[in-house]
């Protein structure tokens, strides 16, 4: 049976001295503190095992497994690949529409479905709009994280005409159940466009005050420059994807690389981290701000989306019960919110799949705190956890 | 940029940016609040607004569609075959009913919300509603019985239905053990 | 006993001298009491409305009762003391704490006619009943038997040491102005209007004032800062990091103990600003010199302007991020303390010629 991960079996408590003036010894040593599962800044159900040393971190181990609800097992039991929809929603809580949208892509293109053109420029307005939502969560928490409170009051107001424009089109406003295997569960209502338009001119502004008031704001800049930072091919090498790896100077987006749906008709740019303002490559403060500006760029995709919007249905011709040749299988990786979510699918030629494997990305991109944890401060750890950004349905899964 | 140069652009940056950020909060100051009253103000639900479920039982042909489009098996159903000389009514939608729902249960504690439910119903019986505040005390209270049979008549019902399948095979039976009548003759077909 | 002799015993008993001084001691005491459900209710509806919300609207009009609510609720809970902590020092550290914090309103010249000891030493007083507040966190880290409490306390202890530096060379400066170390004194020579106030130059010659402003000025500034490292408000407040260390130094109290702590937060808050306010803007002079003065409006005027100071305060607040421990030690060590030093070689050059 598999251990959970622990500190090295050879791994002592070093004791350490301090020479005083007068010659004596004071003998010091560490401490494994514990941030627990429930702590106001983990993001989560997260325990990280901390070995300090005074203010030092020195070894870092995370715990996770207590949101494990059984997603890829309950797949197996769903009489339908439709019915799988609803569970992919409640992986990554903050980001449904894109896990949604993963796990319909996956299936599409093992049976070969082609779905209107209508339905992907509308997949695209939804899954931007959700990665803008994702990522006011983010940085918002992120502001909590290092101390500023009002910004993440301002990052849920911003979200508030998002999860509005969600509600109109599909009745929910966290967990959709709205990109179904073949198109979409509704076509969208008369009024969606012109209020997505009027979230567009009212949240350009709001990002440029958000930018104003935290992230360059000189005490946040200090606190998050040149901490925690993940050099390029250690990032590369622990398989990091999404904003933490471009915000290492890694020009890499699935969008644009291994591009699905639309993206290559419009015009948009990958947002990379440049380092500037006195920050190294790879630090918190270069992550944070990839988010940033990734969310202006989601603004662009979504006027152009809303501009080029074709008529036709929503609703392709799919069979009346799905079912994949035996022993048919594929992966297909989406561009998350948090990097590259990947869905890997094995029928047995029956209604229900026999295997779903989701490869969450932050799970993955978690893997590297302990890499870059060792040697920063306990303040750094908090600010370093909350820009990986994880969300523990996703890590949990 | 020296490092002199460096340690007095830090301390000028850090004020001007500090007295950015609270220009911003000071404009927040005086904005109007964004909060809502809530019990004595609520906002609209959306027509598409997916929250508690209703069952119109009336409508309800008892195919089971629903349950089994349920991801979390929150609905249970149980029918009772009719008898034909039983007329159970028509639905909405001009179809003639030939069940009795005799449970329809939903447990709305287990409900995900999906409205999965709601697309495969035929008659468009099973609706989400706007109603999202159904809190219970007691968490056996979130078990909704939609269908409206008592004990007393679902007993009297799966009786009847015993009766007539008895009645039925028995015809059966009997028809199979009789002697087959002689065919009568046929007519010569006209000569065309 | 007839209702003479009944009223002499009375008479006798409100003017002798120790009751008088108890009676007169504690009226700061219940003007704390009174003016921290008020700054509690500002700041909570402060902070509401700059994050765009409103804060407390259901108990009273618009939630004024909401404080009494918080204080009769932290009276009504359990008295938890944990198993393994050190509990005469559990127990203790909440009122050494305060006992600190209120010590300081001995000095603080309220008005004219009163003030609790007009003694010659009123700032080095405070300075020094700062460092109980010290002495007070280390123990409440310390005895809760909890690591997180620890790296508080330690870290607090750190900070407020290392800012008592700044805080005492702004006080030396403003000593060297005014000649005097007594409260009461540097009011009254800040006394006539707003142009005497100490934070433009004090009642100079106006060619002394003019040299001396830009450093006042600074002074001012660096003050502000050190103070509000002094009482753990963000951008300083490591010790009670909510994000990282739970509560700090007071996760394990509840309770009466957690009220004496939290109060104890808002008590250092007014001293802090009060002593800006008497060293710097005047005191209970008004700033319109003879206009609205007089005993009784210098305690309106010391009460206004130290809550206007509190509002600034709470303004910033809830705007900054938090500061890291080593930045912090860096502010106060290779900024403050040296632009401080430079002042105040200036001032005195200054002074001299």
């Amino acid at each position: 049976m598999l251990q959970p991960p622990t500190l090295p079996t050879n791994y002592t408590i070093k004791p350490g001295h301090i020479k005083t003036s007068t010659g004596k010894t004071i003998r010091t040593e560490e401490m494994i503190v514990n941030m627990g599962p429930q702590h106001p800044s983990t993001h989560g159900v997260l325990r990280l095992e901390i070995v300090i040393d005074g203010e030092i971190v020195r070894e870092c181990i995370p715990h996770i497994g207590y949101l494990h609800r059984c997603f890829e097992k309950h797949a197996e039991q769903m009489t339908n690949y439709q019915q799988v929809i609803p569970y992919t929603d409640r992986m990554d809580y903050c980001s449904a529409m894109t896990n949604e949208w993963g796990y319909a892509l996956a299936v599409e293109r093992m049976l070969k479905i082609e779905v209107p053109e209508r339905v992907e420029y509308i997949r695209v307005i939804m899954a931007e709009l959700q990665r803008i939502a994702s990522h006011l969560i983010a940085v918002g928490t992120y502001g909590i994280d290092s101390g500023a409170f009002t910004p993440f009051l301002y990052t849920f107001i911003d979200r508030e005409p998002i999860l509005d424009l969600f509600e109109m089109t599909c009745g929910a406003r966290l967990l959709y159940n709205y990109i179904w295997i073949g198109g979409l569960s509704h076509d969208l209502p008369p009024k969606f466009i012109e209020q997505a338009k009027e979230f567009c001119k009212y949240f350009r502004p709001r990002l440029k005050q958000f930018n104003d008031l935290l992230s360059y704001n000189e005490i946040f800049v200090k606190r998050t420059a040149n901490v925690g930072v993940i050099p390029k091919d250690v990032a590369i090498n622990y398989a990091i994807s999404g904003p933490q790896l471009r915000g290492c100077g890694v020009d890499w987006d699935l969008r644009r690389d291994d591009p699905y749906s639309v993206y290559h008709k419009l015009d948009w740019q990958v947002q990379v981290g440049k380092g500037e303002l006195g920050t190294s490559l790879g630090d918190c403060w270069n992550r944070h701000m990839v988010r940033m500006r990734e969310m202006e760029q989601s603004l662009n995709i979504i006027e152009q989306a809303l501009a080029g919007l074709p008529e036709g249905n929503v609703k392709a011709a799919i069979p009346k019960r799905i079912r994949p040749d035996k022993d048919a299988e594929i992966y297909v990786r989406t561009e998350g919110s948090r990097g590259e979510l990947g869905y890997y699918i094995i029928s047995d030629g029956t209604a229900s799949p026999f295997r779903v494997k989701a490869r969450g990305p932050a799970f993955v991109n978690l893997s590297v705190l302990p890499e870059i944890a060792r040697g920063c401060m306990l303040a750094d750890l908090v600010l370093i956890a909350g820009s990986i950004d994880i969300v523990l349905g996703e890590v949990d899964r | 940029m020296s490092a002199f140069g460096s340690y007095f652009y830090n301390i000028f940056h850090s004020l001007y940016t500090v007295v950015v950020g609270m220009k911003i909060t000071l404009k927040h100051l005086f904005q109007r609040s964004v909060t809502i009253q809530y019990p004595t103000v609520k906002k609209a639900i959306p027509e598409r607004g997916r929250n508690r479920l209703f069952v119109n039982i009336d409508d309800c042909i008892g195919c089971d569609q629903c349950a089994m489009a349920c991801p979390v098996d929150c609905i249970t159903i149980e029918t009772c075959k009719s008898t034909p000389d039983v007329d159970l009514g028509m639905t909405s939608k001009n179809t003639k009913k030939r069940l009795y729902v005799s449970q329809f249960d939903i447990d709305i504690a287990k409900c995900c919300y999906c409205g999965l439910c709601v697309w495969p119903c035929p008659t468009e019986c099973i609706v989400m509603t706007d109603v999202y505040e159904f809190s219970e005390y007691d968490r056996h209270n979130l078990i909704y019985s939609f269908a409206n049979m008592t004990a007393d008549e679902i007993t009297e019902a799966q009786r009847k239905l015993k009766v007539y399948d008895a009645e039925q095979a028995a015809k059966k039976a009997a028809a199979a053990a009789a002697p087959v009548p002689p065919k009568p003759e046929q007519p010569a077909p006209p000569i065309t | 006993m007839d209702i003479h002799s009944l009223l002499q015993a009375v008479q006798g008993f409100l003017t002798n001298e120790i009751v008088l001084a108890v009676i007169l001691s504690s009226l700061p005491l219940i003007f704390v009491l009174i003016y921290v459900l008020f700054v509690l209710y500002t700041e909570m509806k402060l902070a509401g409305h700059i994050q765009d919300r409103v804060a407390y609207m259901r108990t009273g009009w618009h939630g004024v009762l909401q404080n009494i609510a918080d204080m009769v609720k932290l009276l009504l809970k359990e008295d938890i003391v944990p198993d393994k902590a050190d509990k005469l020092f559990f127990r203790l550290a909440p009122y050494v704490t305060f006992a600190g914090s209120y010590a300081a309103y001995a000095v603080l010249p309220f008005s004219s006619i009163y003030i609790g000891a007009n003694i010659n030493l009123g700032l080095f007083f405070l300075v020094a009943s700062g460092s109980l507040v010290v002495i007070g966190i280390l123990m409440a880290g310390w005895s809760s038997d909890n690591k997180w409490s620890m790296l508080g306390g330690v870290r607090s202890a750190a900070q407020m040491i290392s800012y008592e530096l700044p805080t005492s060379l702004a006080i030396v400066i403003i000593a060297m102005i005014t000649g005097s170390l007594n409260l009461q004194e540097i009011v009254k020579f800040q006394d006539g209007g707003i142009q005497n106030w100490l934070v433009f130059g004090g009642s100079l010659p106006l060619q002394q004032k003019l040299f001396l402003l830009p450093f006042t000025i600074i002074t001012f500034v660096i003050f502000l800062v050190s103070s509000n490292a002094e009482i753990n408000r963000t951008p300083f407040d490591l010790p009670e990091a909510e994000s990282e260390l739970v509560q700090g130094y007071f996760t394990e109290y509840s309770g009466l103990r957690f009220a004496m702590f939290y109060l104890t937060e808002y008590t250092n808050l007014f001293t802090v600003f009060a002593v800006a306010v008497s060293m710097f803007l005047g005191g209970w002079s008004s700033p319109f010199g003879s206009f609205m003065s007089g005993p009784v409006w210098g305690i309106f005027w010391f009460v206004v302007k130290t809550y206007v100071m509190v509002v600034v305060q709470i303004w910033v607040r809830w705007t900054l991020p938090r500061v890291r421990v080593d930045q912090l030690m860096y502010v106060s060590w290779k900024v403050l303390t040296p632009w401080l030093l430079f002042c105040l070689f200036a001032v005195g050059f200054i002074l001299v010629i």
